[in-house]
This record gives C-alpha cells, structure tokens and sequence, in this order.
C-alpha cells in the first residue's frame, strides 16, 4: 500500500515535472510554430510565409544578444567599421516630438515585393516561395544595386577576403549578403539564431513564424495588437512588423 | 617653316601621346587588379557609399558616349551638312567613350571575373539588365552607322542608320537615368525628371567632348575651323548648358517643395561641405556660368574661349555627378521618420567617403581606353571633319 502510494507520488511529480517544463519551454517554442522540418531537396512551401513581430517595448536598449548571435551563428567578424558586414544591427531611435526612446533591432525585412530582387541584373537577388529574401551567392556580380535599391540598408557587401567560415552560411569577398532569416535553420525546424538569444535573455522581443497560419502565435499576435511595416509608404509589404513604434 | 619641322616631328608627338595614354590605362588595370586582390576594402567605398568614384567617371564617359552622338544625329537625321561631316568623328568618340565607361563599370564589379554571369542571367525587371542590351546595341548600331558612312556603296543607308542611332541613345541615356530614377529607397533619387536631365546632360557633355577633341584635331593639321560653324557649334553647346541649368534647378526647386525633402536639399545646396561647394562651386558657377560668359559675352566666344568654355563644362559635369551619386548616398536613408536614430552601421548619419588612389586610376584607366581609341582612330581613319567651303551654310 505504502509502495503503491509512493509509486503514485513519483508520478505525480513526474508528470508535474514534464508540466513544469512544458509550461516553461512552450513561450519559447511558441515563439516559432511549424509543422515540420523541410527534408533536403523539398522546395519551400509557398503556402507558408515566414515572418517576425518585433516588440520594440521588450527589446532592451544596450543589449545585443540577437547581434551576437547573429554574428556567431553566420561567421560575421562583429567588427562596425562601414566596410564590415552587419545582418542585424540594433536602432536606438528617439522619437522627435515626444523624446520617446525606442530600442530595436533591424535587419532585413524580407518584403513581399522586394526592390533588390526587382533591380538585381542577374536575378542574384531572390525570394524564395516561403517569402525569404536570399541572395545566390554564385550568381552575385557584386555591383551592389541591391545596396542602393534597399531602403532599409539590410545588405552589405563583402569588402574583404573571407578568412573565417566558421559560420553557417556561405559567404565571400565582392558578393552582396543580408539577413538570411537563418534559413538553414528555418529549413530544420529551428528558429533564427536572433529570436532564439532574444529569448534566452527573457527579453521574448521577436516572434518569428507564418504569418500565413492563421492559427500562428504570430498570426493571432498581428491580429490583436497594434503593429507597424517599416517605410509602409513604399508599399513593399515587409515580412517584419513592429509593435510600440 | 614651323610647319614643315612639326610635320617631321609629329609622329614622335603621336607616339608620346598613345604611349602616355596607355600608362594610364595601365595604371587602371593594375589598381582593378588590386581592389580584386584585396577586396574593396583599399577603397573609399562602404556599406552605405556603395557606389564610388569609379562610377562617376564610368556614368560620366556612358552619358556622354550618347550625348556626342549628337553632332551625327543632327548631321544624318536633320540633313544638316556641317554635321554631316562631322558624324565619323562622332561615332568614334561615342564608341571609344563608351568602352572606357563599360570597362570602369565592370573592372568595378565586386566580381568582374563572372561578368560572363550577366550576360548568361538576365533579369527582365533590372533596368541594369535592360542596360546590358543598351550598351552592347549602340556599339552594333553606331558601328553600323559607321559602315554606311565609310562605304560609298552604303552611303543610301546612313539616314535610316543615323536614325536608329538617335532612337536608341535617347533610349539608351533614358536607361541610365531610371538606373536612378527606379530607387525609391533615397531621396536623391527616385524622380522621373532623371531621365531628361540625363539625356540633357549627355548633349552639353558630348558636345563638349567633341568640340575640345576637334579644337585639338584641327590644331594638330594646323587648321582654322570656320568661324561660321564655330559660330554654331558654340551657340549649340550654350542653349545645352542652359537646358541642364534648367532641369536641375527643377529638380532642385521641387524638392524644395516636399517637406519631406526639405533635409535632404539643405544638405546639398547648403550644409553639405564638399558637395556644396562642388555644387554651387563647381557646377554651377565653374561648369555653367563661366563656360556660358566664354560662349556669349561680347568680344568672347572666339576658339580659345570655346575650347575653355567647353573644358569648364567637363569639370561641372564631374562635380555635378559627383553630388548627385556620391552626395545622394552619403545622406542617410529615412528608415523610421518621425525618429532621430543611431547605430553600429551608420543610421542617421552622414556618410563620410573619401576615394583612394586605386579608384583615382581605375576611373582614369576608362578615360585613357577612350584616349588611345580616338587618338589611334583619327590617326588611321579619315575622320577629320571636311567642310565643304562650297557647301552653303543652313539655316540655324
């Protein structure tokens, strides 16, 4: 009797474990929804549009957690002279009639009607059918009118010769590269290496998924709060909105 | 007596001149080569002034290779006989011109070994690919407008060829200037008066191009040009001058207009340090008025004056696309308005480009490949202009 009832106690708190750490874990995964990894060589689900909400009143000003990772996970230097390269870079904005301050990160915005994709000669500049703006780094002439046609300077242009490929991605000198929304990831199931080290540092400030879904955490979060596109003017239709902007 | 001793020397000059032309192209492929080698990174140009110096002078040679074909259009289209002579020359210069900018361009490229790509991957809604087409027919359509010029027995097919010529360089500079007015991510861009000022631009400039060129032609054969098409010619180039005058201070003044604008063209016409003074000082003053008081003012406008006037159009040509390329990346891009921001990377502030001797000599390199071209091409072809002193003179 005394057994059984311990048994029952065990499972009680073992169930209450794995609750705890569902309760724990589900912000996280619910940060990203997907169905399933994309086995190799399937081609990107047009139904499905990837996306991010960022809120900029839970992004912390000084911190650059999503940068780093950023730079660690696709094999940027980290170095901010004008001829290095930045995927991710954080804004501090004030505004100029309230003095509000705003801190928030900025990449590319993986528009839905992309201008670099539109300018690029050789059609270097892609976007693949789930919605991510990539750049085919075989077919990039480096004459960087994706650079002057971007109005968000999401791209940079490899200035020097790549010594480091210790990142994901491949990259070389006199090709154009931007924010790849960590497709390699995407691809895995895995979400981009920023939103992850955004929530990590219990920020949560970037929700990334489809925004096709409408069952999506980030669906659902665009329908019920405020959210702004950035250069919404442009009518470019950017896969990224802004929340607190 | 002078004439006979520099008829014997004169070879040594053309020598002199082919072999300094050639260092200087020379010296462009070596710095092409050192910016492949090392990447970009031994130039000015980074990640917000992406396009530097080089294109300045490759946009310069490109627009004018158009604009100096205007000389033969007004010749074969218009059937205005001083032109008429004049349109081999022209072709020459437009081709050589234009090699010299295409080779800036591509010698440029982050990647110019895979220049093959562009040709082999076209993109329909680049207006770059669009250009690639441009480029490459007006040196077949100028070539062949050559052809019915050289070859008696062609000599029916220069009007229909004279006119193909005229439709696809005004097509051709149009092209050039969406290259700018489609990006509607910079303020200094994004207008639909580009493409005019561009074709207007390309008829001061080539103009210019063409008459220093036969100022020194008919020096060289110790020639007198006739003061009547001098006459002509220089009135030509000042109705352009003023034309350019005119749309750029539209382009100026509408700007003015649009609050949103309003920061932009303050830095431009009055806070922008060395694109100011280029603006103002250069173009303006240097490139326009000047060149415009050497072709109009009583008791001017003889050949000296024309050959400076036309010398000072060159230098506001430099510094106006100067301004507009380099001038219109340096301010930053507006990416949340309403917001002061900053950034690792440069946001909300003003670019600082500072162009390196490698880009110096690539830009000089495409000048010099026009150089040798004309100067071998009017050395072995008969491209001298030849008034017919019979010949009456039309009406202006």
């Amino acid at each position: 009797m005394s057994c059984d009832h311990d048994q029952q106690r065990r499972q009680f708190l073992a169930r209450g474990a794995a609750l705890t750490a569902a309760v724990s874990i589900a912000p996280g995964l619910m940060l990203y929804d997907f169905a399933r990894a994309r086995p190799p060589g399937e081609a990107a689900n047009p139904a499905v549009r990837w996306g991010m909400l960022i809120d900029t009143t839970q992004c912390e000003s000084g911190c650059d957690a999503c940068v780093s990772a950023c730079n660690k996970e696709n094999g940027l230097s980290g170095r901010t002279l004008p001829t290095d390269s930045q995927w991710i870079r954080k804004l501090e904005l004030q505004q100029e009639d309230t003095g509000r301050k705003i801190s928030m990160p900025m990449m590319c915005q993986h528009c839905a009607e992309p201008p670099c994709v539109d300018v690029c000669p050789t059609g270097a500049s892609f976007k693949r059918a789930d919605g991510i703006v990539l750049v085919d780094k075989h077919r990039c002439i480096g004459c960087r009118y994706c650079m002057m046609a971007c109005p968000y300077k999401a791209r940079s242009f490899v200035h020097e010769p790549v010594t480091d490929h210790s990142g994901a991605t491949p990259r070389g000198q006199g090709t154009v590269e931007s924010c790849t929304l960590c497709v390699h990831r995407v691809d895995q199931g895995v979400a981009p290496a920023c939103v992850e080290a955004c929530a990590r540092e219990g920020h949560q400030a970037i929700l990334f998924g489809n925004l096709n879904d409408p069952n999506s955490a980030i669906a659902q979060r665009i329908r019920s709060v405020a959210s702004v596109k950035l250069r919404a003017d442009l009518n470019l239709d950017p896969g990224i909105s802004f929340v607190g902007i | 007596m002078h004439h006979k001793t520099f008829a014997q020397i004169e070879i040594r000059y053309f020598y002199l001149l082919l072999v300094l032309g050639l260092v200087v192209v020379l010296g462009g492929l070596l710095a092409a080569q050192q910016m492949e080698a090392h990447g970009h990174v031994i130039s000015g140009m980074n990640n917000q002034v992406v396009w530097g110096l080089p294109h300045v002078f490759a946009i310069f040679m490109i627009v004018s290779a158009s604009g100096v074909l205007n000389v033969a259009s007004v010749g074969s289209v218009f059937g205005r006989h001083v032109y008429k002579a004049r349109a081999p020359l022209a072709g020459l210069l437009s081709l050589a011109l234009l090699a010299g900018g295409l080779m800036v361009l591509m010698l440029d490229l982050g990647r110019p070994d895979r220049v093959i790509v562009a040709a082999t991957n076209y993109n329909p809604t680049s207006v770059f690919a669009w250009n690639v087409l441009l480029y490459s027919g007006l040196f077949a359509t100028v070539g062949l407008y050559l052809w019915t010029l050289m070859d008696r027995t062609m000599g029916g097919w220069s009007k229909p060829a004279g006119f193909l010529v005229f439709i696809w360089r005004i097509i051709l500079t149009t092209g050039t200037g969406l290259i700018f007015a489609f990006l509607v991510a910079r303020q200094a861009y994004a207008s639909a008066l580009l493409p005019p000022l561009f074709i207007i631009m390309s008829f001061a400039w080539g103009l210019a191009i063409f008459l220093i060129v036969q100022f020194a032609m008919f020096s060289w054969n110790e020639l007198q040009l006739n003061p009547a098409i001098q006459k002509r010619l220089k009135n030509l180039l000042g109705l352009f001058v003023v034309s350019v005058l005119y749309l750029v201070a539209t382009y100026h003044l509408t700007n003015l207009y649009f609050s949103r604008q309003v920061a932009f063209e303050r830095f431009i016409l009055a806070h922008g340090g060395l694109y100011t003074a280029l603006f103002w000082g250069g173009y303006v003053v240097l490139g326009s008025i000047v060149p415009l008081l050497l072709i109009f003012m009583p008791g001017l406008g003889q050949a000296r004056c024309v050959l400076l006037a036309s010398l000072l159009v060159l230098v506001g040509a430099f510094s106006l696309l100067y301004v507009f390329i380099i001038g219109g990346q340096a301010f930053p891009l507006l990416i949340v308005p309403g917001y002061t921001v900053h950034s690792s990377f440069g946001d909300g502030q003003l670019a600082s480009y500072a162009p390196t001797v490698f880009e110096w000599a690539l830009g000089a390199g495409g000048l010099g490949v026009a150089f040798v071209t004309v100067t071998v091409g009017v050395r072995i072809l008969n491209f001298l202009p030849h008034d017919d002193p019979r010949q009456p003179m039309e009406g202006n």
